[in-house]
């Protein structure tokens, strides 16, 4: 079974962090992932950084603008952790932008993910038609899960053809916004949290975008599985360091 | 064969809709929407009525006589640069205002890089009394101030945008960015045909008014609704494609796209995308677009900040892998020369944008006899300081 698959039942509320690879430093990659493990966190998106990172606020703007000068591409990226499965067992998700994806070649890119031991990747601006049409044959037969997102907005018949072309989780964007926008969440959030609970689906759910603390991560979990925390880590992890990675964990789970 | 979207926003194997999430239901609206909007009587009536007493339509087809004996070939100019506000930019933020009104938005984004389409798109917003929001890369706030006051007299905000490289595609990912967070309320005014289908195509159909017009207006003046050629400078695309429209799908009709090569092809400082470009997404939409080769967007460059886009539009794109279109790149100086000949010989100061087109008539022999309808695409107010530069003036 796959490793996110297997993450997603045990029975306590996940805590996924993201983070920019080749941020603050070009190899700065492997060291954020073990430490983030040490430090119990239950899984990883690795961010690919991209020139034009259209659903992200200005934190993971920033962050990818600097790890792209400093040098950050997908092939050294897989070369940064080629032995990552070496001193890593949690669930690696990458995501990223679908193309640099599409330039390494879709194919070539699974395969090398497979090698690596990667899980899943998301790919927010790879819609879900042309992943069916296209792409579903190959991320299964590297063994990858693909993880869509929904919104606030997206209509419940949306939501049941994404649940019922995913096979790990469905990642819940908290509110109609990119990235690192929203501080706290109201009850426009506390409904829709509510409303998909209980539309039953077949994936579990794992919230996304303006988690930033203990208090917004309690509240994310009350319904779902799980949350992702993204543009907050990548403040801290700028303001404090890679050695700060488990006061940030642990301000978290506290 | 049809070189027209399908209904998915396909080009061949150019376009579709490679958005977020977030932003489906604003395409999804959009898309459902407006073949039905604009196939209404009363929007196409609202629309051709403000085309007409707003904007100045039909703009004339004139014959230049003396560019035409210069060249040893018939050359008729397309006025679009008669439209107000100076460009064919406004035959698409009328008709996408109006749409917006249908759909019941009360706020207006939309991106510029020079800001021809901020200032045709703060004119339409100013006309409705509606919100608008314009973004703006930094760097080009500095180097356009006479259209960012233009943009503020007609009432609209200007946002600069901070990130990345700091100019259109830049705007044009804030511009996506807002209308993430506000998806309900605001309509997102798309300056070319590029971005996630349905925009290629609508903004097509509502620049199609020029070649709807070309038609009966050359029938008039030699008798035949095509020409033998129809020109046009490519940014996005968009009044090349309004000027191609009816005549895609006709073979009689050559068309020709003019790229600006800034420096050279291959000076490294450059916009010709269909000769640097290679398939990619940009601002969703799978189209030719200059990037590094790991899939990085690089920043274009040219003298005429319409021309800037380190894309094309999906139309675009197609015309040119399926050799329906031929591609002409035009170096900075070549058009420079070709504004002053224009000048010079008909009177006409051209944007420095539609410099290009005419730049090709030094390199593309025609035919005696070939009627050749040149897009004019804008006037060249707005560039004079360029020009006053360049020329020493
Ligand atoms: C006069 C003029 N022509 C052409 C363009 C290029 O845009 P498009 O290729 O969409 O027509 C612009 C863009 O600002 C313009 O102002």
């Amino acid at each position: 079974m796959n490793r996110i698959n297997k993450k997603l039942q045990e029975d306590r509320k996940l805590l996924s962090i993201y983070f920019t690879a080749g941020y603050p430093s070009l190899d700065d990659t492997s060291r954020i992932i073990q430490e983030l493990e040490e430090n119990g966190v239950d899984m990883i998106e690795i961010g690919m950084p991209f020139s034009d990172p259209l659903a992200d606020g200005p934190t993971i703007q920033q962050s990818s603008t600097a790890a792209l000068q400093n040098g950050m591409t997908t092939a050294l990226l897989f070369e940064q952790l080629k032995d990552i499965r070496k001193s890593v067992s949690i669930p690696l998700i990458l995501m990223g932008y679908f193309n640099p994806m599409f330039q390494y070649g879709v194919e070539a890119f699974c395969k090398k993910c497979q090698e690596i031991g990667i899980d899943g990747i998301i790919v927010p601006d790879l819609p879900l038609d042309v992943f069916k049409d296209d792409y579903e044959a190959t991320f299964k037969k590297y063994g990858l899960v693909n993880v869509f997102l929904i919104t606030p907005q997206t209509s419940e018949e949306r939501i049941r053809q994404i649940d019922a072309t995913s096979d790990a989780f469905v990642y819940m964007v908290s509110s109609a916004s990119v990235t690192g926008s929203k501080e706290g969440f109201g009850n426009i959030q506390t409904d829709y949290f509510e409303r998909i609970a209980s539309m039953g689906l077949k994936n579990p759910q794992i919230v996304g975008f303006g988690i930033s603390n203990a208090t917004t991560f309690q509240a994310a979990t009350k319904n779902a599985k799980g949350a992702i925390i993204g543009s907050a880590f990548i403040k801290h992890l700028a303001r404090n360091g890679v050695d700060a990675i488990g006061e940030f964990v642990k301000s978290i789970r506290a | 064969m049809t070189y027209h979207a399908d209904e998915k926003g396909y080009y061949g194997e150019f376009g579709g809709a490679f958005i977020p999430e977030m932003l489906y239901p604003n395409t999804e609206e959009l898309r459902q929407n407006y073949i039905r909007i604009m196939q209404d009587p009363s929007f196409g009536k609202e629309f051709d009525q403000l085309l007409k007493d707003y904007v100045g339509r039909p703009t004339p087809l004139y014959f230049a006589e003396r560019l035409s004996g210069k060249f040893n070939t018939k050359i008729y100019l397309k006025r679009e640069d008669l439209c107000h506000t100076g460009a064919h930019k406004v035959n698409n933020t009328i008709g996408q205002i109006l749409m917006a009104k249908k759909l019941g938005k009360n706020r207006i984004i939309a991106e510029t890089g020079a800001g021809q389409h901020g200032v045709a798109t703060a004119t339409v917003c100013a006309l409705m009394g509606i919100e608008c929001v314009v973004y703006m890369g930094e760097i080009d706030i500095a180097r356009q101030a006479p259209n960012v006051a233009r943009m503020k007299m007609l009432g609209a905000e200007v946002r600069p945008a901070l990130s990345g490289s700091r100019t259109l595609k830049d705007a044009t990912n804030e511009a996506i960015r807002d209308w993430i967070n506000n998806p309900v309320d605001t309509h997102y005014i798309i300056g070319s045909v590029v971005g996630p289908h349905p925009y290629p195509d609508m903004v097509a159909r509502f620049q199609s008014v020029i070649s709807k017009e070309i038609r009966w207006q050359l029938m008039e003046k030699e008798g035949r609704e095509n020409p033998d050629y129809i020109v046009a400078c490519v940014g996005g695309g968009s009044n090349a494609a309004g000027a191609y429209y009816h005549y895609l799908d006709n073979g009689d009709v050559g068309i020709i796209a003019v790229e600006a090569a800034g420096k050279g092809v291959h000076s490294g400082e450059s916009a010709a995308t269909s000769a640097l470009g290679k398939v990619g997404i940009i601002h969703g939409s799978k189209t030719l677009l200059m990037q590094t080769p790991d899939g990085q967007i690089t920043e274009p460059y040219s003298i005429s900040a319409g021309l800037d886009y380190p894309g094309v539009g999906p139309m675009h794109s197609h015309l040119f892998k399926s050799g329906r279109g031929e591609f002409i790149s035009i170096t900075d100086d070549e058009a420079m020369a070709a504004g002053l000949m224009v000048s010079k010989l008909e009177g006409i100061i051209p944007a420095i944008e539609t410099s290009h087109a005419f730049a090709i008539l030094e390199h593309r022999p025609f035919r005696s006899e070939d009627v050749v309808v040149i897009n004019l695409s804008g006037r060249g107010d707005k560039d004079l300081s360029t020009y006053i530069d360049h020329f020493k003036l």
